[in-house]
């Protein structure tokens, strides 16, 4: 589905991505694992268009898109969900998840309501909220509603930025069972992730940055089992066990 | 049957993104962790997170057996010993000895490839496997062992030696499928003949057969007296040991595990890569290894890649069964010798010349080795029991030091043929 190769990029001088060789397989849930700062976000970035390529090829189904405005990769099938949400707060929910939808316009009102009672199935608290303003919702509420939003425009890869960042536990545990699910369901979806215990358990591969590079990559079994990665990015208490 | 279909049915194209992003991490690892190879990457100027290709392979260094005498024991391993959790060594005196290790992740990986393996040779969950593989420093009998329970068939770990033991329990415990070198498996049915018991009465149905080099005209016959369907696979200790190659069964070339393995054939004289087909030493790099990553290790084993596709489904590139090996190593029995360690035995023995011959015949499908060593006059001409002490001694000393028992016959000096550079002192009678 993704193919990433010797990819480099960047913010002006500062290259981050130092020769990244990544893929994705349809139907499966990669996760990119690293510290703040190794370069998960900005490989996010460069796969959106967002940041430009440096060097290196990404291929999405078959097509180049290493060039391609950021305006163009989400019609392509390749959806991100940003980081800290970025709702729009004074739209409603339902308004939120039509805006998401905009890439199908030309398939009709049909398509559309459709997609949107999927993901009122999948997450039925935005039903609930349907015409409440997005900035009233909690973090939790707020991170559903932009995964909705995402999915709106039935997307072949669904990129998600840090989907706990300030979500209390008991919320990141139903967002990572609704990622889950979204696989259960056929769809494929990059996890960028700080909590990589949370994010190694529900995927079926995983990249480890570190400073710009992948340094450890595998099935996410092997990676929790991989004591380099253990110690860096998972606490001790798996060690002990 | 296919083990994993995802993977061992893989497009050649995916294949070559997950060798590429693996040869990378790789690669990348053995810089960072492994002195041996940060050092030999230094020297040549290489940088070591710059692979963009799978050929660039071709830019990185060898890697010997003599490599990795030189770092004995640990010195190659590029995680602790505490996160190490088996070792394995090949025969050898502590000096010449190869030791590689594995983690956990390892054991898995190892598992996982043997049981493709064997489920490519027929064997599945309702088998009874009789693994007659010595079990120990030998990654043979682990190999399989660990390969069969992954499977989920039956395994009887027997381990090597006792023939008639061996029968009686595949007998009774209605063995189907058997593991062990291919003339002890030719052995084995002499041994049922002398006992008057027809194996084609047996339960008997499969047999994975490697640690040596055997032949087409071997399988029929093995195939022929014990009934059975017998298929090739390769491996060696310093790479993983069993588990990187086996036949499919079409039996016609060993598919590679590629997704965990990289090979190269290579001319062992220029060290290029030969024509597409054409015979060359087989040269592998690990893509997965955690505790015992290899780069490019030369396995001096010679053979050719199959470039057609096979009928069986697998994109796995084949390679012919061994035809050979690069160097004078001799495998008797499923152990490795080389003369060089006989030539070490010899030379510090007292009373011996350092002249020698060694002769491999095959009698009754059993490997012998015989060293003609030349003694000094005082000993040949009279002292009988001095003799016979010699003898022993150094039928002893092999014995510990090689793991295999030898012959000794003692000749008079200058007796032996003499060499101006490069002789063969080996004669390999064995027919395969």
């Amino acid at each position: 589905m993704l193919k990433i190769r010797n990819l480099e990029s960047g913010y002006g001088k500062l290259k981050v991505l130092k020769h990244i060789s990544m893929h994705v397989d349809p139907g499966e849930i990669v996760t990119i694992i690293g510290a703040n700062g190794a370069g998960k976000t900005t490989l996010l970035s460069t796969i959106s268009g967002l940041l430009k390529v440096l060097n290196g090829d990404m291929v999405f189904q078959g097509r180049d898109i290493s060039g391609l405005a950021p305006s163009k990769i989400p019609a392509l099938g390749c959806v991100m969900v940003p980081e800290g949400r970025q709702v729009f707060a004074t739209m409603s929910v339902e308004e939120n998840l039509i805006l998401g939808g905009h890439v199908l316009q030309k398939e009709g009102k049909k398509v559309l309501s459709e997609l949107l009672d999927h993901q009122y199935q999948l997450f039925p608290i935005l039903k609930e909220r349907r015409n409440q303003l997005a900035g009233t919702l909690s973090g939790g509420e707020q991170q559903m509603l932009a995964m909705g939003r995402a999915l709106m425009s039935r997307p072949s890869l669904v990129m998600m930025d840090e989907p706990s960042t300030g979500l209390a536990p008991l919320i990141v545990k139903e967002i990572f069972e609704i990622i889950e699910r979204l696989r259960d369901e056929g769809n494929t979806v990059l996890l960028v992730e700080q909590n990589a215990k949370a994010a190694l358990s529900i995927a079926d591969r995983g990249y480890v940055l570190e400073t710009g590079k992948v340094i450890v990559q595998g099935p996410a079994e092997d990676l929790l089992a991989n004591s380099a990665v253990q110690q860096a990015y998972l606490g001790r208490e798996k060690i002990e066990e | 049957m296919i083990w994993e279909n995802k993977q061992e049915c893989m497009s050649r194209e995916d294949l070559e993104q997950l060798q590429l992003e693996r040869l990378q991490s790789t690669v990348y690892r053995v810089g960072t962790h492994v002195p041996f190879y940060r050092k030999k990457f230094n020297e040549m100027k290489f940088e070591y997170d710059r692979i963009s290709s799978l050929d660039d392979l071709r830019r990185l260094p060898f890697t010997t057996k003599q490599d990795l005498r030189d770092n004995y024991p640990y010195g190659l391993f590029a995680v602790p010993l505490r996160e190490v959790v088996r070792v394995h060594s090949s025969s050898g005196t502590t000096g010449m000895a190869t030791v590689v290790g594995y983690s956990r992740n390892d054991i898995k990986t190892w598992s996982n490839l043997v049981a493709r393996i064997l489920c490519g040779a027929g064997v599945t969950h309702d088998d009874v496997i009789q693994i007659a593989f010595g079990y120990g420093l030998f990654t043979g009998g682990f190999g399989l062992h660990y390969g069969a329970e992954r499977l989920g068939a039956s395994v009887i770990p027997i381990s090597s030696g006792n023939t008639k033991r061996q029968i009686q329990i595949m007998q009774d415990f209605k063995t189907t499928a058997l593991v062990c070198t291919p003339s002890y498996a030719l052995k084995m049915a002499d041994v049922m003949m002398d006992m008057g018991i027809n194996p084609h009465g047996l339960s008997l149905r499969y047999g994975l057969f490697g640690a040596e080099p055997w032949s087409e005209s071997m399988r029929r016959e093995i195939n022929e007296r014990l009934g059975i369907r017998a298929s090739d696979n390769y491996g060696l200790s310093e790479v993983m040991g069993p588990g990187v190659a086996g036949e499919c069964r079409e039996c016609n070339g060993l598919h590679i595990n590629e997704d965990h393995f990289l090979v190269e054939v290579l001319d062992p004289e220029t060290l290029e890569p030969v024509q597409p087909g054409e015979t060359g030493e087989l040269v592998i790099t690990t893509l997965t290894k955690e505790a015992f990553p290899v780069i490019r290790y030369r396995t001096r084993d010679l053979t050719r890649l199959i470039p057609e596709p096979c009928p069986c489904g697998r994109t796995f590139k084949r390679m012919h069964r061994i035809m050979g090996r690069s160097d004078d190593m001799l495998i008797i029995k499923g152990v490795n010798v080389f003369p060089m360690q006989i030539e070490a035995i010899l030379f510090e023995i007292e009373g011996t010349e350092p002249h020698y011959r060694l002769v491999v015949e095959r009698e009754n499908n059993e490997d012998k080795l015989t060293v003609m060593v030349e003694v000094v006059e005082s000993i040949f001409f009279d002292a009988m029991k001095k003799q016979r002490a010699l003898v022993d001694m150094i039928k002893k000393r092999m014995a510990t030091d090689l793991g295999i028992s030898v012959n000794i016959q003692l000749v008079e000096e200058r007796t032996l043929e003499r060499f101006d550079g490069k002789g063969s002192r080996v004669i390999d009678k064995r027919q395969l």
